[in-house]
């Protein structure tokens, strides 16, 4: 809602600066958006009127004009505007004077004809953004006057964002109501006389939607000059609130639903066929617009018709057909109460809006129409003269938002406040807002108009004492609790540990968007239905993700776009999965590595990142857990991943995650050179730990024994050491792969792996026989399992 | 000059020539070892008349006991000369980058959430987290908003084909502490939310915070104070805090809290608009009907929620003046934190 601070002051003048006023409101909820000079300053412009206009003899597009400025003699002005002609009144910044952006006129040549001043555009005077021509002045406007006085330039706008529940200050009125409320300085009211019919004309009103509209009042105007002009006090209030003037008729329509709240509508009265009627839309009915759009209206839909048509979307929009145009000679006013869901209703369905359904939608005065109808009148006789008839309204009370009556209990008021609020400012406060009240033994029997809308409880009451009281004469207050302790488990990391182990190897947390372009994901995972997104923000982001991947792939391209050669990245968010009618929504925890080993340095021989640097990283994850053992690793199906370097994750029997290089394909056509490992893990599943349990420690020397043996390169290193494990027995304390050899020397299919087993007894030294004998029974148990050749 | 003075003359300038320990060894060798001048010398002594004898012992040893001295003399000057020069050797340039794997760091968004959760498990809060799809009962009509509620409007919501959405607030996870257990409860709700906007300030995903206290005796003034010290602790500064009246379909009465602008100290900056102030949280008192679809007794307890920016309140706290940076994940710009 926007307006002037001299408009506002029309309605209610507290005496205070427009900037304490201003604070005021905003502390009590209409909070205030801006607050800035109606106009930027300029001076020696004055009203002047064209004399004569001549062609320029060595410019086309350039006039000279004389132009009566009320001085001594006319002034000779060099004009380029479309729009001279002589006759009109337009503002002229004279010699000397300063315009804004301190533009200052001095009389000058202008193709060898001189020029003592300027004929001025309202853009030229900082008045609106874009305009065409002159800005013409009414011809009431007096000559020589100082044009910055004129319009009453010293003025300010104030902009106020009304949350939804206020409806009922959408409207100078109804904001001056608040700031009297809120300043105990009286509204000044506007007294409107009842228009005496000089026609008998009425246009018979029937209401079949009467549940929609409870109220409707109508008026015939015949004989009206709608081509006339629209006054500029009338354009300049409109302006101010950021309203297009258009023609008298749809201006002074505008100016009373900005007066008053109340949306009106004009009917071209010789576009309509019999009585109105408000019901709802027939089938296969349909209506132009006034925005242009044509609509098929569904049967639901509440029309204001004649006896033939729908002329208008019930305080939404009307029809063009039924419009008000220059040609106009006799109208039909509308001035009626909607109900708030219905229009909102409407509004949702055919996904259109208008400053009158705003209105409406948020709940107008159902006792403002007869008002608003009078005032509306008066001035449209003022401006476009005619002859009015007399008001028809058709009403079922029972129908409009009723009075509310409240018990208002004082303890109540100070328990949700944690304050006593005096009595006696209760009482006060309640009557400045416009509510009768009655004291009782507890409290208060509050009597709410029905304009106010968002009132219905008593708790709407304790607010608006609260918010006229001030909060901040509210105390501060902590509240004492009872001291708990709470659960903190070993058997739960929390993601802030593996937040941790993660940055202090070397990766760096991201978070991306989760939703992604579905041409992309698809690229990752192609056997898999993504949750299509109804209204995208963009394109780019149309499905949501069923993994990190898409996201950390992203911005690895991001970063190789940006000169980062290298990445350590990881996320944790929710996955989103279809799971037949559920969604699955699990936190995945995952990463990516690309690039170099570590970041580029004197004395580290580089090297890019492989399946094992990934692999380590995992494991020192996994071993937070305490049951690092419970992990395993098993081939993965993934077509995201290589099949060769690429491993599911399991934790005892569930499988967890997956992890591996991208596979080429994706590199080669999203043009990444070098490998991509990435990861996803499970988070739930990751985080539950074991409390760990100290064993002794045994006191007799370990030994340790190496041995080389060849295998078949199918022959993974997991089964060689589980072997191993099982045949060597308790004395096994650790059994370590060292070193893996496959070239030169070695039968193409074969490789050698080098391990070493530590051999340590609790409670005794071993002696050589007995290593001796556990190495025999592990070399021949590998050569009998794995067909194992023990290397020399 | 007896036989006996050539050597020790021979040995001194044997000693005093000597450059390493090594040569120098060799010396203590050649004079004094096993099969050294001075120990054959003394093994000849029995050929000797035995009058001469005592006397001609007590010379060597005189000489050997001397040359002794002069090799540890020169043994000393010599191991000191070969721990500098190893010193010299060794010597390394300092300054070069220590050996390492670069540390990396939480997103800034994370440090955040951090720090809010540890201010509030300290005050005895919970902390929550729930789907992102919500269905409308949670994401709206348990929050008094009703089907065609003008708020709904105030929040641009993406929905899904099914009529689920995409939470548009953190309010949804409040709505199921409730409906679990019954107050006293004391949670916040930390975690992405969802809406359609895309500028310099809005993201079409952000992060918000929400706390919720339901108890017999909850107050206003409760919320002001919990409030005020929150955002004091949080900022570590004193600033200056005002609440004005607001309005929230599932709060009432409602507040929008303003904190004085800590860019300039509430002189009027760019990051303020020129205000002095900056709008960090929005909260307010349960509203009954949100209590009473929970299954709570609105008569008998009540409540204070609030809700405030994540991404702003890191925005402010590091000095971020581009909301989408978050979640660019540009490395150069995350690695700052």
């Amino acid at each position: 809602m926007k307006f002037s601070e001299s408009w506002l002051r029309e309605w209610v003048n507290p005496k205070m600066t427009r900037e304490n006023l201003c604070e005021k409101l905003t502390l009590s909820g209409l909070e205030i958006e801006s607050l800035a000079p109606v106009s930027d300053v300029f001076t020696g412009v004055v009203v002047g009127q064209v004399l004569r206009v001549e062609a320029h003899p060595e410019a086309d597009r350039l006039h000279i004009c004389e132009v009566n400025v009320a001085a001594s003699k006319p002034l000779t002005i060099v004009c380029g505007a479309t729009n001279v002609k002589p006759g009109m009144k337009v503002p002229v910044a004279l010699e000397k004077a300063v315009l804004p952006h301190q533009v200052t006129i001095t009389a000058s040549k202008v193709r060898n004809v001189m020029s003592y001043g300027m004929l001025c555009s309202a853009r030229d005077l900082g008045l609106a953004e874009e305009s065409e021509g002159l800005f013409e002045l009414p011809s009431n406007a007096p000559l020589g006057k100082d044009v910055w006085e004129y319009l009453n330039l010293s003025d300010y706008l104030i902009e106020v964002s009304i949350t939804p529940n206020r409806g009922d200050c959408l409207s100078l009125m109804g904001i001056a109501k608040e700031v009297s409320a809120l300043t105990e300085s009286p509204v000044i009211t506007h007294k409107t006389p009842e228009i005496i019919a000089v026609i008998q004309d009425v246009l018979p009103v029937t209401l079949h939607s009467k549940e929609d509209c409870p109220r409707y009042v109508g008026r015939v105007i015949r004989d009206v000059k709608a081509d006339a002009s629209s006054p500029m006090w009338l354009r300049e209030h409109l302006r101010r609130s950021g309203v297009r003037s258009i023609s008298p008729v749809v201006d002074v329509t505008n100016y009373i639903m900005l007066e008053l709240g109340q949306p009106m509508h004009a009917f071209d009265l010789d576009q309509l066929q019999g009585g109105i009627t408000v019901r709802k839309a027939n089938a296969g009915e349909s209506l132009k617009l006034l925005d242009g759009s044509e609509k098929k209206l569904t049967q639901d839909t509440v029309v204001i018709a004649d006896q033939a048509k729908p002329l208008a979307i019930a305080g939404i929009m009307g029809g063009v057909d039924s419009s008000v145009t220059l040609l106009t000679k006799n109208i039909f006013l509308e001035s009626a109460f909607f109900q708030p869901a219905s229009i909102a209703k409407m509004g949702r369905h055919y996904n259109l809006g208008s400053e009158s359904s705003y209105r409406f939608e948020r709940g107008v005065d159902p006792d403002l129409q007869r008002l608003a109808i009078e005032r509306a009148t008066q001035l449209l006789l003022d401006i476009v003269g005619g002859k009015p008839g007399p008001v028809t309204e058709v009403i079922h009370k029972d129908l409009l938002p009723q009075t509310v009556t409240i018990e208002l209990r004082a303890a109540r008021i100070s328990k949700i406040l944690g304050y006593e609020v005096p009595a006696q400012t209760v009482t006060d406060i309640l009557q400045r807002l416009g509510f009768t009240c009655e004291k009782n033994t507890t409290g208060w029997i509050v009597t709410v108009p029905p304009r106010r809308f968002d009132i219905a409880r008593e708790i709407d009451l304790i607010e608006e004492v609260a918010r006229l009281y001030g909060y901040e004469k509210i105390p501060c207050h902590i509240p004492a609790a009872t001291l708990s302790m709470t659960a903190h488990t070993e058997n739960l990391l929390s993601s802030t540990e593996i937040r941790r182990v993660l940055c202090d190897m070397g990766y760096q947390e991201v978070i991306t968007y989760s939703f992604v372009e579905k041409k992309f994901q698809e690229r990752f995972f192609p056997d898999m239905k993504a949750i299509e997104v109804v209204n995208p923000m963009t394109a780019e982001m149309d499905v949501m993700r069923v993994s990190l991947w898409p996201g950390l792939v992203n911005t690895l391209l991001y970063n190789l776009n940006r000169q980062q050669t290298r990445a350590r990245l990881f996320e944790i968010g929710l996955h989103f999965i279809q799971e037949g009618e559920k969604i699955s929504q699990d936190t995945c925890l995952s990463g990516l590595l690309y690039g170099s080993v570590a970041n580029e340095q004197w004395g580290l021989q580089q090297r890019p990142v492989d399946f094992f640097d990934l692999k380590g990283d995992l494991q020192n994850l996994f071993k937070l857990t305490h049951a690092a053992a419970e992990f395993s690793f098993r081939p993965s199906s993934s077509h995201a991943l290589h099949p060769g370097q690429s491993a599911d994750v399991y934790r005892g029997n569930e499988r967890v995650g997956m992890f591996g290089a991208l596979h080429p394909a994706i590199l080669q056509a999203l043009k990444i050179e070098g490998g991509v490992y990435v990861f996803e893990l499970h988070l739930d599943p990751l985080l539950k730990a074991l409390t760990p349990q100290a064993t002794g420690l045994s006191k007799f020397p370990e030994i340790r024994r190496d041995i080389a043996i060849l295998v078949d390169q199918a022959i993974s290193a997991a089964a060689l050491q589980a072997e191993v494990r099982q045949i060597a027995g308790e004395w096994l304390k650790v059994v370590e792969i060292f070193d893996v050899y496959q070239g030169k020397g070695i039968a193409p299919g074969q490789k050698s792996i080098a391990i070493s087993l530590t051999l340590q007894h609790s409670s005794r030294t071993l002696v050589d026989e007995e290593v001796a004998n556990v190495m025999e029974r592990v070399i021949n148990g590998l050569k009998g399992k794995f067909n194992a050749e023990l290397r020399g | 000059m007896t036989q006996l003075d050539e050597i020790l003359k021979q040995a001194e300038q044997h000693i005093r020539e000597a450059q390493d320990l090594k040569s120098l060894d060799q010396y203590r060798v050649l004079y004094l070892g096993k099969k050294g001048q001075l120990t054959d010398y003394l093994k000849n002594l029995g050929q000797l008349p035995p009058e001469e004898r005592p006397l001609a012992g007590q010379q060597v040893n005189t000489i050997k006991q001397k040359v002794q001295g002069l090799i540890e003399q020169r043994e000393t000057v010599l191991q000191a000369a070969q721990v500098s020069a190893q010193l010299a050797a060794e010597t390394i340039d300092i300054t070069l980058p220590g050996r390492r794997q670069e540390f990396g760091s939480s997103h800034p968004v994370t440090k955040t959430r951090e720090r809010l959760a540890a201010l509030f498990t300290e005050m005895g809060f919970g902390v929550m987290d729930g789907p992102e799809i919500e269905d409308d009962y949670h994401n709206f009509a348990a929050l008094n908003i009703p089907d065609l509620h003008p708020a709904r409007a105030m929040q641009d919501t993406f929905y899904f084909a099914d009529k689920t959405v995409l939470r548009t607030h953190m309010s949804p996870v409040q709505i199921r502490a409730m409906e679990q257990s019954q107050p006293p409860l004391r949670i916040i709700a930390m975690g992405r939310v969802y809406r359609r906007d895309f500028d310099i300030t809005h993201t079409p995903m952000f992060h918000q915070i929400e706390g919720l206290m339901i108890d017999e005796n909850v107050s206003f003034a409760d919320l002001k104070g919990i409030l005020i010290t929150f955002l004091q602790a949080f900022f570590e500064a004193k600033v200056p805090i005002r609440f004005r009246a607001s309005y929230f379909p599932f709060t009432e009465p409602s507040a929008e809290v303003d904190m004085g602008c800590i860019s300039c100290n509430s002189k009027g900056c760019r990051i303020c608009k020129n205000t002095g102030w900056l709008e960090v949280l929005g909260c307010g008192m349960v509203h009954p009907n949100v209590l009473q679809m929970a299954g709570i007794d609105s008569e008998r307890y009540t409540g204070w929620a609030f809700g405030a920016g994540i991404d702003r309140l890191t925005m402010l706290r590091y000095g971020i003046s581009d909301l989408r940076s978050l979640f660019e994940n540009d490395l150069r710009f995350l690695k700052q934190f």
